[in-house]
């Protein structure tokens, strides 16, 4: 946000705020210690919002509940800030001093009365309204989000709208208010940190327009740094697909499983020259590559450091032997480095950290010892006695601000690219579960009482109008391809909204419904918003095993 | 207006033991006695718990106070005098930790030999422990029909291990009724509130609803009931399975701090590793990120790493 990609507030601002919006998260079931950060301010006597097309368990903790339709989270953005501008309660001091396009962000949802928001979003007026004055009303207010915002073709967009109404009541940049995207996996704020986004080398320093830290980085490096973006995800996706990349090194990821489309993914895949898999376990994609390179676990069989989604650097250490061959991932890369003739040598983890602290201001502080003493810092920690900074955007307040103001951004409603048709009426959602993690490599390594096999979660109502039952075995099908999966019964749908996760991709493979529409400015792919059409099955199958994925239906 | 709240809290002076002690505002007497080095047995405290008062072997006296007072809950006050070693309190701590080794099985239970020895409590003395109740017998005790002893045996709260799950047991027998997994899993922490306390008397136990199997009731298998669990009646099957094969050998073990491999909150986890593997999980609760606190994949989802044979897909 404004810059640096990173939650402003700590866990502990959460506790003592006033207000919390969950916006497209249920944090309850996927970030559940985070919650209990929650559970507390709710104790403490703060007000819970929840803004959820699913009535999840953490809506179900909620003082409000706001049940929007699929992709509807600019409308009903835009809604809230129309109402809290003409309620007078905008923090016009603050918009005065610290933003700037307030005009035009005001006329842009001055259309979004309370009465049209309700018929695009399926929120009722009263909810948006209670939403838009508690939150303007607030001393202070979080306002949280997860992938319910960002696995859209509008992510950014969609992050925008929030920022706006953080901008527009003067809830960013202090004390118990501001905004925060809970990280999905455990060190996907650290990858940001370290400069594995296209577009930032470590420390969020941009490598087209930051001449300086480019000079910084070839001093150190003994290499010309191009002021030249690289490509996201899907970018690369799609450079393969126009041939203009023929050869991927994977680490960590299992992209054959986890990507939307995964006929598409895997056909992808398959066309490359030269795929190298460096990964814990031989997965889905390492079983395609060229060459595997087994490494070790980075959380228990290696040292190093993670942030987590208050930007807090922590250490993880090695507390076991790794299995016969697996190398840790440094050195693995260190000698790949070696073979194409430059002499990367450490003589540890913590000399790698060092040299990331001489080239990343934000992390400049951040000594081995340190992070041991204080149990994890977060960024910017720029010297050794800086205790790093427990939220961002202070400067924002100072009178008058330093550095440049925050813009509003313009943003419009746009629906999600899979429409709903009288072929494809139902809108399947994607998400989590508790005890089970993405596509399942690691928590399938567990016995969990909690755990139950891939469903279709559906709503009473179309279980009924549909004639299926609990546990009855159904196809379905979008745009690009079939799977079949058991329904359940989930009373905490509305009519015409599925979900399912992706926890299973070897029982059913939720991916090959979802749709590769991406955000042109993220790169993140619609996961949350496929268009379905569920059959009841005449017949028992016999010719596919249950819920395998059947042919695709060309 | 940007700036972080302080709280300022007051000093207050008061005397434990005839020494002068400063103490913050809002502390209680034990954790102005630990402060002072004064080593003060207690089993139902917990550093991240609202305090019960539950298990009275924390209790000190304090001048002017008709009973007992619970160092663990009584906040500090100027002028206070507090004797922590008098007659009367090792008295009381010698008959509670009588009471409590005559009728639960505190093996597991940290330093409770110690404190025997310390003061001099003998449990034993009240005869030889009754025969165990059946499985099911005391969940089904109603309120009000507890029978007298027979004057000759202990009357104990032992009954067979509950193990209805794959990641951890219950052995009543071993419980002391602290009420601090129902504080963890209620509103101190987890709020799923899957345990309470039902019953009376010498029949009160900690219960699902209805004394459900745990796969049938509200838990979520977060394990922090077995993280406050002072004498190891909560516990990983691991732990449970390892100690009943014999091969549970904590001066074998390591204990590493590193970051849980699933989400983003960067939850803190204790790997305690014996013969090159995961026996437990625990979270520091000095940490603020999670205050001890887990969830079922911090805890549990660590065998990924531990299937050293070539994994099959």
């Amino acid at each position: 946000m404004f810059g640096a990609g990173g939650g402003t507030s700590s866990y502990r601002e959460v506790e003592e705020t006033d207000m919390i919006i969950l916006w497209g998260s249920n944090a309850r079931e996927t970030h559940p210690i985070f919650f209990h950060h929650v559970l507390k301010a709710i104790h403490n006597g703060a007000r819970l919002f929840v803004v959820d097309p699913r009535r999840t368990v953490s809506a179900q903790w909620a003082d409000g509940w706001l049940g929007l339709d699929v992709g509807t989270d600019i409308a009903l953005a835009n809604s809230v800030a129309r109402e809290i501008i003409h309620a007078g309660l905008h923090n016009r001091e603050f918009i005065e001093r610290a933003t700037t396009g307030f005009a035009e962000y005001a006329a842009s949802v001055e259309d979004w009365t309370l009465e049209r928001g309700e018929a695009e979003t399926g929120v009722p007026a009263a909810m948006i309204r209670e939403l838009a004055l508690t939150y303007a009303r607030a001393d202070r207010a979080i306002l949280c989000w997860t992938l319910g915002i960002t696995e859209h073709h509008n992510a950014a967009d969609n992050v925008f709208a929030l920022i706006n109404l953080s901008l527009l009541c003067g809830h960013v940049g202090r004390y118990g208010s501001g905004l925060n995207p809970l990280r999905g996996q455990n060190n996907v704020q650290g990858g940001g940190d370290m400069g594995a986004i296209p577009n930032k080398l470590p420390g969020f320093q941009d490598i087209e327009r930051d001449a300086e830290a480019r000079e910084r980085f070839r001093q150190a490096w003994g290499v010309e740094i191009e002021p030249k973006y690289g490509w996201h995800l899907t970018q690369m996706f799609a450079a393969m697909e126009r041939g203009d990349l023929t050869a991927a090194y994977v680490i960590g990821e299992n992209p054959a499983q986890s990507e939307a489309d995964a006929k598409h993914t895997h056909e992808l895949l398959e066309g490359l020259d030269c795929l190298v898999v460096q990964d814990i376990f031989m997965t889905r994609t390492a079983q395609m590559a060229d060459v595997v390179l087994p490494a070790t676990a980075s959380w228990c069989e290696a040292e190093g450091t993670v942030t987590n989604s208050e930007r807090r650097v922590q250490r993880v250490r090695k507390a076991l032997e790794p299995p016969e061959g697996a190398r840790d991932d440094i050195e693995i890369i260190c000698d790949i480095a070696r073979r194409m003739g430059h002499d990367w040598n450490y003589a540890s983890v913590e000399e790698v950290w060092d040299e990331l602290r001489s080239l990343s201001p934000i992390h400049a502080g951040m000594s081995y010892a340190r992070l041991d003493e204080l149990g994890g810092i977060p960024w910017p920690c720029t010297s050794e006695d800086d205790p790093g900074a427990q939220f961002l955007h202070a400067r924002l307040w100072e009178n008058p601000i330093s550095g440049p103001p925050a813009p509003f951004f313009v943003v419009e409603h746009e629906l999600p690219v899979d429409r709903l048709t009288d072929e494809f009426p139902i809108r399947l959602t994607t998400g989590r579960r508790l005890d089970s993690y993405n596509t399942g490599v690691q928590s399938g390594g567990y016995t969990s009482p909690l755990r139950r096999s891939e469903s279709l979660d559906l709503s009473p109502e179309d279980c009924e109008q549909l004639g299926v039952e609990e546990g009855e075995r159904v196809q379905i099908s979008s745009r690009r391809g079939t799977v079949v999966a058991p329904v359940r019964v989930d009373p905490t749908l509305r009519p015409g909204l599925a979900f399912m996760t992706l926890h299973f991709p070897d029982d059913v493979q939720t991916n090959v419904l979802t749709i590769d529409a991406t955000d042109p400015k993220s790169g993140t792919a619609e996961f949350k918003a496929s268009a379905i059409r569920v059959e009841k099955l005449p017949l028992p199958q016999t010719d596919a095993a249950p819920g395998r994925v059947a042919l695709p239906a060309r | 207006m940007s700036a972080v709240p302080v709280t300022l809290r007051r000093t207050v002076e008061l005397e434990i033991d005839g020494e002068a002690v400063r103490a913050r505002e809002g502390e209680t007497i034990l954790g102005a006695c630990r402060r002072s080095g004064l080593d003060i047995p207690t089993l139902c405290f917990g550093e991240t718990l609202t305090p019960v008062n539950a298990c009275r072997v924390c209790m000190v006296e304090v001048e002017g106070s008709r009973v007992l007072v619970p160092s663990c809950a009584r906040k500090v006050e100027d002028g206070m005098k507090v004797k922590t070693a008098s007659e009367r309190v090792r008295h009381a701590r010698k008959m509670v930790l009588e009471f409590l080794g005559s009728s639960v099985d505190l093996s597991t239970t940290p330093r409770a030999d110690e404190w025997m020895a310390e003061y001099d409590a003998r449990p034993e003395r009240y005869g030889p422990p009754a025969p165990p109740a059946a499985e099911g017998e005391r969940d089904r005790a109603q309120a009000g029909h507890h029978h007298a002893g027979d004057g000759q045996t202990a009357a104990t709260v032992a009954q067979p291990v509950k193990v209805d799950n794959e990641l951890y047991v219950r052995d009543y027998a071993k419980c002391i009724l602290c009420y601090k997994c129902v504080e963890g899993c209620g509103t101190d922490w987890q709020n799923t509130f899957a345990i309470a306390v039902a019953g009376r008397g010498f029949e009160t136990r900690i219960a699902t609803e209805y004394a459900v199997p745990l796969p049938g009731s509200a838990c979520v298998y977060c394990g922090n009931c077995i993280a406050v669990c002072p004498t190891g009646a909560l516990m990983f099957k691991s732990e449970h399975d390892r100690r009943a094969e014999g091969t549970w050998d904590e001066s074998q073990q390591t204990q590493t701090d590193t970051i849980c491999p699933y989400c983003g909150v960067g939850c803190n986890l204790t790997l305690h590793v014996q013969d090159n593997t995961i026996v437990k999980v625990t979270s520091p609760l000095d940490h603020d990120v999670t205050s001890g606190n887990l969830c079922v994949k911090g805890r549990f989802g660590f065998q990924h790493v531990q299937s050293r044979a070539p994994k099959g897909v």
